[in-house]
């Protein structure tokens, strides 16, 4: 019985001391917040570039990186819920396409005068969200159910929405298309906030309040970082996850219409090779492929770092291919401190 | 449900009463009967393949015994899952401890039972974090074991901090009886100690704990009373104090009942 001390002095055994507590603080600090060191490579690209060009501050440089910026934030608000699962999915970018064109088709079939109404609107526009919502909702049922790896089941409806974007027109883009959406498109309030940033920006918001606010959010941490523990402490893991890829199945749709909206038509070009550059956003801003760690802001910053950088070496003259050798260094760069952060601070 | 047990009554809160567990030809557990009273510590021990395990998960409703009952509080109960144990006051604590290591200590206390506000905002999920970590660091509080903040994500924690975040979950729940599978298996002799002193908090609190060891020095530190399996009978249920360590073990590995009464065991 010597060893139940009900006064409890001797638990200081288990209680860091001074400097190991500091350090633990600040490990804590750090490893909670690894958006922290994308935001340092952000703002040093914004400076580097901000000095060779001073064109790079105007409003015209802001507004394309911000309209290229669309797709990428949207997609990888949905690639942040899933990695944070620990799962990927690959097929963000091909669901982009096939639900625009959809949603296209659908518009062009109900349009009757030239310029198109608010019902074939609306209409394209739930035709849109739906075709993504499903094909996520297919990805989850089949992660789940037959117990396959997202890669491979994300990697199989890559291809199948990829060849759907074009079986369904013909290879064609859609042009018709109710003239409102192209208005909306290229439309700008103030002249500095275009209607499709303000519209990704209200869903990083709520997507961010999703994820650290609610028992969704607290949920979706709990699934990727300890499965069997969520399970046992009565989390549905198998209902949760496939609600997180018909999430992102839906966002990718909203990104579809978001840039059938600038361009006025929907393309079967679009949306190719973009997961690459969602998982690149998510991972740059501090989101672990072992699932359990990731922030809407990390992504949110992750994705402007690549935008930054088209626009940025466009500007100083230099061939944007260098885009992606960049974006791939810094990608490894991101992973890399990440890891010997982990290990220099003692955390597993 | 629980809260039903009317004060002062003499009824033992669990009783495991006759319960058997075949799988196909292979007996795992042969009518096994114990009690388990308020406040008591029992120790659950035996070799590998005695029972103990599939004796542990009946309790704990990740089993159903072949043929046999449970009762809690004199009254007969059914467990159809985990759930339905914990319903009734049984929590686990597993000697993997089901943690999410990249939650917080009030996030692992409270996942699966979130505490919402009140109003539209907690119909929509949003997460009232004040209360879980008000309610968290008491329920933490209570098991003598201080971890600094609540809000330090589990991976940066100990294993007796780890062990303590589990058993508060046990604790802040309610729990009527908590069980625990070889809680210091993966643990440093101090860290050992540390969970002594946490069983020793729970029975405090006059809630049973069931153990199951490897330790017999631990066992027989912590136990009030130690019940031996032996090839899936129980061969043992005796008060600590009257059994030397050497006689538990000689129980463990049927040493002791070669000469009595091996028939009973062997038939």
């Amino acid at each position: 019985m010597s060893l139940f001390n009900p006064t409890g002095d001797s638990d200081a055994a288990l209680l860091p001391t001074g400097d190991a507590s500091l350090r633990r603080e600040a490990m804590v600090f750090l490893s909670r917040h690894g958006e922290l060191w994308t935001l340092a490579i952000l703002g040093v690209l914004v400076a580097i570039f901000g000095l060779l060009s001073p064109d790079f501050f105007s409003r015209a440089s802001w507004l394309a990186t911000s309209q290229f910026a669309v797709e990428y934030l949207l997609l990888g608000l949905g690639e942040t819920f899933v990695i944070i699962t620990a799962g990927i999915d690959l097929s963000v970018g091909a669901i982009l396409g096939f639900a625009g064109i959809v949603g296209a088709i659908v518009m062009r079939a109900l349009i009757t005068y030239d310029a198109g109404t608010a019902v074939e609107t609306a209409a394209g526009v739930l035709a849109a969200l739906a075709t993504g919502s499903a094909v996520g909702f297919l990805n989850g049922f089949l992660i789940t159910r037959l117990r396959l790896t997202p890669f491979v089941v994300t990697l199989g409806t890559l291809s199948m929405c990829t060849g759907g974007i074009y079986l369904v027109n013909g290879g064609e883009n859609v042009g018709t298309i109710p003239d409102i959406i192209g208005t909306a498109g290229s439309l700008a309030i103030g002249g500095w906030v275009p209607v499709t940033v303000l519209i990704t920006a209200v869903f990083c918001i709520l997507c961010a309040f999703l994820l650290s606010q609610t028992q969704f959010g607290l949920r979706t941490y709990a699934v990727g970082s300890n499965p069997v523990g969520a399970s046992r402490a009565g989390v549905e893991v198998d209902r949760h996850l496939v609600k997180i890829y018909m999430l992102a199945g839906f966002l990718s749709a909203v990104a579809g219409l978001m840039v059938m909206a600038r361009f006025a038509s929907a393309s079967v070009q679009a949306g190719a090779n973009d997961e690459l550059d969602a998982i690149t956003a998510a991972v740059i801003g501090g989101a672990s492929l072992f699932g359990g760690r990731g922030t809407i802001l990390g992504t949110v910053i992750g994705s402007f770092v690549i935008t930054v950088l088209v626009t940025g070496l466009i500007l100083i003259g230099v061939q944007p291919f260098w885009q992606q050798v960049a974006v791939g260094a810094i990608l490894i760069f991101a992973v890399a401190v990440d890891q010997l952060r982990d290990r220099l601070l003692g955390v597993i | 449900m629980r809260g039903e047990m009317t004060p002062g009554s003499a009824e033992p809160l669990l009783q495991v009463v006759n319960v058997s567990k075949s799988y196909g030809h292979i007996r795992a557990l042969t009518d096994v009967s114990f009690d388990v009273g308020a406040g008591e510590v029992v120790g659950l021990v035996g070799d590998n393949g005695a029972g103990k395990s599939t004796l542990v998960n009946i309790i704990a409703g990740a089993i159903r015994p072949s043929s046999g009952t449970l009762r809690i509080d004199g009254r007969e109960v059914h467990f159809s899952s985990a759930l339905d144990a914990r319903m009734a006051g049984i929590e686990a604590v597993y000697q993997d401890l089901a943690l999410a290591l990249d939650l917080d200590i009030w996030a692992n206390i409270f996942l699966g039972r979130e505490i919402l506000r009140p109003g539209l905002l907690g119909r929509l999920g949003v997460l009232n974090k004040p209360a879980m970590r008000e309610r968290a660091a008491r329920g933490l509080g209570r098991t003598g074991i201080r971890v600094g903040s609540i809000r330090t994500p589990c991976r940066s924690l100990s294993g007796g901090q780890r062990q303590a975040v589990a058993v508060a979950r046990g604790l802040i729940w309610g729990s009527r009886l908590l069980l625990m599978d070889e809680p210091t298996a993966a643990l440093g002799v101090e860290q050992q100690a540390k969970v002594g002193e946490l069983i020793g908090a729970v029975r405090a609190q006059g809630i049973p704990v069931v153990l199951v060891s490897h330790n017999m020095p631990q066992v027989h530190a912590i136990c009030d009373r130690i019940v031996v399996l032996f090839r899936g009978r129980k061969v043992t249920d005796r008060d600590a104090r009257s059994m030397t360590i050497e006689d538990t073990i000689a129980s463990i590995t049927g040493a002791s009942i070669r000469g009595e009464d091996a028939a009973s065991v062997t038939a």
